[in-house]
C-alpha cells in the first residue's frame, strides 16, 4: 500500500515539483498516473522508490515510513517494488534468463530459488522459449516483457511502470498493458505512468491525473479525459 | 535481515570486470608493481645499509687508559670489571709496550715521534660496544671503574651513524608514503572506470533492492585481485633484480667493503609485505572509488 499525505517536494533550484499531493493506492489496485511533462509524475515515482526524499508531508510505501527510513532499510523497501522503465534498461550482454537471474542475485536469492522463480516468471510473460537470447535479438515488445519479468521476479508487492509503452507500437503497447493487467489479477499492485490516452481509455481502471504538482482528478474506473493533461 | 552472498557470483563479477577494461587493469597492476619495486628496493638498500652499518659499529671502540701507578698484572685484571659495564661487548687489554709498537708503526719515518720514552705510554683497554648510540653513557660508566685514568672516544662517529640512519629512515618513509598515495590513486581510478562501465547494471541492482555492500563487493574483490597480482609480480621482479645487483656487487673487487645480504632469508618477509601492501592498496582504492557513487 502507498500513502502520500500532503506531500511536497522542492528541488535545490527552487522548483516546486509537488504542492501537497494526497494519494492512496491499496494492495491489489491497478492505477494509471497521468499528466503532462513536468507535472510531477516522475517526482512521485522517485519519492516512492526513495531516490529522493520529500520536502514535506508523510509518505508510506508497503509498510515503510519513507520520512524516516534509514539508508540500510532502503534496499529492503525496494524489494517490495518492481520497476519497469520506458527504455527497458536491460543488460545487453546478458541473456534474457541472465537478466532475471541478475535481479535475483542482487537480493541474495539462492541458486535453487533463482532457477525455479526465473522459469516461472519467463513462462508467465511468454518468453520461456527465448530465455537464452540476448535483448538485442528481441523485438521492443519482447524486451519490455523481459523488463516486466525482471520487475516481477523478486515477487514484489507492487510494480511501478514508468511509460512502459512509450517505445512500442499500439499493438505491442496493448499486449504489455494486458500482461500488466494479468499480473494485477494474480495479486500484484500496479502503478502505470503514461501519456497514452487511448490505451488508458481502453482499460477501465483508476486514473489519477496530476498537473502542476497537484492531483486534479482521481476517478476509479474513470477515463483519461482531461484535455489539459494532453 | 542479513543478505546472503553468493561468493561465486561476487568473485566472477570481480574477475570479469578486470578483463572488461583490461588495459586499465594492466596499467594499475604495472603501477603497483613499480611502486612496490621502488619501495622494496629502497627497503632492501636500507636493510643492507643497516647490516653494513652494524658491521662498522662492531669495529667502533673507545680506549680506556689505566692509571700508570697500577702494575700491569693488576691493570689486566680490570678486564672483568670493565666488561661488566652495561653495553660493553668486550674489552681488549693492550700493554703500553704494544701501544708503543703500534704507534711507532703508524708513524714510521716521522722524526717527531721517534725515540719517545716508553713511560709516555699507558696500559689501556680497547672497549667495543653493543650499541654505538649509547657511547656517552658507557664511556661515563667505564670512567667510574677504579684504576681507569681517562678515556678517549670519537663520539662524532656514533652521532654520524645516527644521523645517516635517521636521514635514510625519513627519506624512506616519505618516498614510500608518496608512492603508496600514487598507487592508491591509480587503483581508485581503475575501479572508478569499472564502476562507470557498469553504472547501468548497478542502477538496476540498486533498484531491485541490492544493498550497498552487495554492490561494493565485486569492486573490492577486483581491487584485491589487482593489488595481489601486483604484489606477486613485484616480488619475482624484485628477486631477479636483487640477485643480479648482488651478483654484480659481489663480483666487483673494488667494492669489497660492501657486504650484500642474501635474498633468501628476507624473501618471505618481502613477499608478505608486498602482498599485504598490494591488498591494502587494492581494497582501499576500491572503497575510495565507489564511496560516493553508492549514495543512490
Amino acid at each position: 500500500m502507498i500513502r502520500l499525505i500532503d506531500i511536497q517536494k522542492s528541488y535545490d533550484n527552487g522548483t516546486k515539483a509537488l504542492k501537497g499531493v494526497n494519494m492512496r493506492i491499496d494492495d491489489g489496485e491497478f492505477v494509471f498516473l497521468v499528466g503532462p511533462s513536468g507535472s510531477g509524475k516522475s517526482t512521485i515515482l522517485k519519492l516512492i522508490t526513495a531516490e529522493i526524499a520529500p520536502s514535506g508531508g508523510r509518505l508510506m510505501v508497503n509498510g515503510y515510513n519513507l520520512n524516516n527510513i534509514t539508508p540500510r532499510q532502503v534496499p529492503h523497501m525496494r524489494r517490495t517494488l518492481g520497476v519497469v522503465f520506458q527504455d527497458f534498461r536491460l543488460i545487453e550482454k546478458k541473456t534474457v534468463q541472465e537478466n532475471l537471474e541478475f535481479a535475483m542475485q542482487a537480493v541474495g536469492a539462492s541458486p535453487r530459488e533463482i532457477r525455479k522463480r526465473v522459469a516461472y516468471v519467463l513462462d508467465l510473460v511468454g518468453l520461456l522459449p527465448k530465455s537464452k537470447q540476448r535483448p538485442d535479438q528481441l523485438s521492443g515488445g519482447e524486451q519490455q516483457r523481459v523488463a516486466i519479468a525482471r520487475a516481477l521476479v523478486n515477487n514484489p508487492q507492487m510494480i511501478i511502470a514508468d511509460e512502459p509503452t512509450g517505445n512500442l507500437d499500439p499493438m505491442r503497447s496493448l499486449e504489455i498493458m494486458m500482461l500488466l493487467e494479468r499480473i494485477n489479477e494474480l495479486g500484484t499492485t500496479i502503478l502505470v505512468v503514461t501519456h497514452e490516452r487511448e490505451l488508458v481509455n481502453r482499460f477501465s481502471k483508476r486514473v489519477v491525473a496530476i498537473e502542476n504538482g497537484r492531483i486534479i482528478s482521481d476517478e476509479t474506473g474513470g477515463y483519461y479525459n482531461h484535455e489539459t493533461t494532453l | 535481515m542479513r543478505q546472503r552472498y553468493n561468493l561465486g557470483y561476487l568473485f566472477s563479477e570481480g574477475f570479469h570486470s578486470i578483463f572488461t577494461h583490461g588495459f586499465m587493469s594492466f596499467a594499475a597492476v604495472c603501477m603497483i608493481v613499480c611502486c612496490l619495486l621502488i619501495m622494496g628496493s629502497f627497503s632492501l638498500v636500507a636493510v643492507n645499509a643497516a647490516y653494513n652499518f652494524s658491521d662498522l659499529e662492531k669495529d667502533n671502540q673507545f680506549s680506556a687508559f689505566i692509571d700508570e701507578t697500577i702494575p700491569q698484572e693488576q691493570a689486566r685484571a680490570l678486564q672483568d670489571e670493565i666488561e661488566a659495564v652495561p653495553n660493553v661487548a668486550r674489552a681488549e687489554f693492550v700493554t703500553k709496550e704494544q701501544a708503543q709498537a703500534e704507534f711507532e708503526q703508524d708513524y714510521v719515518g716521522n722524526p717527531l715521534f721517534e725515540d719517545l720514552p716508553s713511560d709516555v705510554y699507558r696500559d689501556r683497554f680497547h672497549i667495543y660496544l653493543e650499541d654505538i648510540s649509547k657511547l656517552a653513557e658507557t664511556e661515563a660508566a667505564v670512567k667510574q671503574v677504579e684504576g681507569v685514568a681517562h678515556t678517549n672516544s670519537a663520539p662524532e662517529i656514533a652521532e654520524g651513524f645516527g644521523v645517516i640512519r635517521n636521514i635514510a629512515s625519513a627519506v624512506a618513509i616519505i618516498l614510500v608514503g608518496i608512492l603508496l598515495l600514487v598507487s592508491l590513486f591509480i587503483i581508485s581510478n581503475t575501479i572508478k572506470l569499472a564502476f562507470f562501465n557498469r553504472r547501468d547494471e548497478i542502477a538496476i541492482m540498486k533498484m531491485c533492492g541490492a544493498t550497498n555492500s552487495f554492490v561494493r563487493w565485486p569492486f573490492v574483490i577486483e581491487g584485491m585481485i589487482l593489488g595481489l597480482s601486483g604484489g606477486i609480480v613485484a616480488f619475482f621482479l624484485q628477486w631477479g633484480i636483487y640477485s643480479l645487483v648482488s651478483q654484480a656487487i659481489n663480483g666487483t673487487d673494488s667494492i669489497d667493503l660492501i657486504k650484500v645480504v642474501s635474498f633468501q632469508p628476507v624473501a618471505m618477509l618481502v613477499l608478505g609485505s608486498f602482498l599485504l601492501i598490494g591488498l591494502v592498496i587494492g581494497v582501499l582504492g576500491a572503497l575510495l572509488a565507489i564511496r560516493k557513487f553508492l549514495q543512490v
